[in-house]
């Protein structure tokens, strides 16, 4: 029994010993600016046409979806208010975290993974650096500058994919009706909600993914464990997290 | 002679697995230590202990007269700034054009402080060292293993250790090139007066340390004489077999043991691989 708890427990512990050290390095030097600005770029340029598409098409399907409903209840003129509380407060922050993870979580733990399985982190630290700093920290703050930017992007065209459906395909409403009523639905403990959600996210998908790349043992088929656990268990986290953050601001409303 | 790398007694296990069991050796300086032993004997290990990558569940590893197992990473690393290491792989960064693989440590090690406008003329001196001048600007993946290999031993020695440990060195690579990799190992150690632990399962590899020289003046590696001339290039043979030492001791010694497993790292040359 206590062999089959003894693996989870010692991840976890190793999983918050790094999480320590990135924190604690983004306060000492040196700092990897150089690596910072490049990982900002992979994550959040290069996540970018994959988070607009899915963005659009999202708030185009809730509009899609809802309009039947909205209908019978005569409340067709409301949509811009459903597309923008669903988006902004839930579906937004998730869903972009979830193709981030999928993206970027992987890829951090497979680069990572493949360090370690040829002996270049060990390299590293014999040769005056420490992993932690120079990989795992501007992963890190490059998620957490990355991800909010993405959501409040993905929002957006998601709005616009609403609008669309709404204005031009269903003609459901008028196009000034849907921005105004989008616009008056949301509250600062929306917006606050919208950004501090995939603020953790971040924080989570980087450390989970950089977690199970360093861990990475055994080889090449460590490699592709470590990438799949990454993904699953980031991914995971994701919609818990969700719900907890969703509680805590629902009890502080 | 001081003692530059010192184990007492180390044992490391990995989870149930005892991987080095109570090591106990002694390097002085200007010394050669060849470490034998089969795949998975503990020789990439011993050298990662050494280097305080991995720390020892008992017993206490010295590094130039410092107990590794109270000292902070940092302190560690300044450490290592007096040691070099070729890994099994080479261990390139392969994200990194060799020219930057080459200067990482002396851009990296902060006690070296070594200035921006020296990092060049450093890293072309370390290529021309090992024949490679001209790959400066290519990848690690443009390139052969056996040069792969000469490229980490130029990371290794460009900051001029005072040790330097080389883990299996000519694993993989045929007879000639293994032969250039260890000349150069050779002409390093001979040059600088470097401290050197070789880890190699190849026997070949320890007799040339053990009995050539690398003379400066012809550019060669010499046969040194028995006696007198070979006893000044110190040189001694460890065999490792299940994370114990099973053997320590002079060639000769070596030659002449009739355990079964030492016997088979010191067969004469022609009848060994």
């Amino acid at each position: 029994m206590l062999d089959l708890i003894k693996g989870p427990i010692l991840n976890l512990q190793t999983f918050f010993q790094l999480t320590g050290r990135a924190l604690i390095n983004v306060f000492r030097s040196p700092h990897y600016i150089d690596d910072i600005f490049i990982q900002m770029d992979i994550i959040g340029f290069g996540s970018l046409p994959l988070i607009m598409l899915t963005g659009f098409f999202t708030g185009a399907v809730i509009t899609l979806q809802m309009s039947r409903t909205l209908n019978q209840y005569g409340a067709s003129g409301q949509v811009g208010t459903v597309v923008a509380i669903t988006l902004v407060r839930e579906l937004g922050p998730v869903l972009t975290a979830l193709l981030v993870a999928g993206r970027n979580a992987s890829g951090m733990a497979s680069e990572l993974g493949s360090m370690k399985v040829t002996e270049q982190i060990d390299a590293m630290r014999a040769l005056g650096t420490d992993p932690v700093q120079k990989l795992v920290t501007p992963r890190m703050i490059a998620t957490a500058t990355m991800l909010p930017a993405l959501t409040v992007i993905s929002d957006f065209l998601g709005l616009v994919g609403g609008w669309v459906v709404a204005t031009i395909m269903l003609s459901l409403t008028t196009g000034q009706t849907y921005w105004s009523t989008a616009y008056q639905a949301l509250d600062y403990s929306d917006v606050a909600q919208g950004l501090i959600k995939p603020f953790i996210f971040a924080f989570v998908i980087a450390l989970v993914g950089c977690h199970y790349g360093l861990d990475t043992t055994g080889g090449t088929q460590g490699v592709g464990r470590a990438t799949t656990q990454a993904v699953v268990v980031s991914s995971v986290w994701v919609i818990v997290l969700t719900f907890f953050i969703g509680n805590c601001f629902l009890s502080f409303n | 002679m001081a003692s530059v790398l010192a184990f007492d007694k180390v044992t490391v296990r990995f989870d149930d697995n005892v991987v080095l069991d109570r090591i106990t050796l002694d390097l002085e300086e200007g010394e050669t230590c060849i470490i034998l032993g089969a795949a998975g004997s503990g020789k990439t290990i011993l050298l990662k202990t050494a280097l305080g990558l991995i720390q020892p569940d008992e017993g206490r590893v010295w590094l130039f007269g410092q107990d590794t197992s109270t000292l902070e990473e940092d302190d560690l690393r300044e450490l290592r700034s007096r040691m070099g290491i070729l890994f099994q792989e080479g261990g390139l960064f392969d994200s990194l054009t060799i020219e930057e693989n080459v200067a990482y440590p002396l851009l990296n090690h902060k006690s070296l402080r070594c200035p921006r406008d020296e990092v060049l003329p450093r890293v072309s001196e370390a290529l021309q060292f090992v024949e490679l001048g001209h790959t400066l600007a290519k990848y690690p993946s443009e390139l052969s293993g056996g040069m792969r290999r000469r490229v980490g031993i130029a990371r290794a020695i460009v900051t001029q250790p005072e040790l330097l440990l080389y883990d299996s060195p000519t694993a993989g690579l045929d007879p000639i090139t293994a032969n250039t990799i260890m000349a150069l190992i050779a002409k390093e150690r001979d040059l600088r007066n470097t401290t050197t632990a070789l880890a190699t399962h190849r026997y070949q590899d320890g007799h040339l340390l053990a009995n050539y020289r690398y003379n400066a003046k012809t550019e060669r590696l010499e046969a040194v004489s028995a006696g007198g001339d070979r006893e000044k290039l110190q040189t001694r043979f460890i065999v490792l077999g299940d994370g114990r030492i099973v053997f320590e001791g002079s060639q000769e010694q070596l030659e002449a043991s009739t355990d079964p497993y030492v016997s088979k790292f010191a067969k004469p040359l022609s009848q060994s691989e």
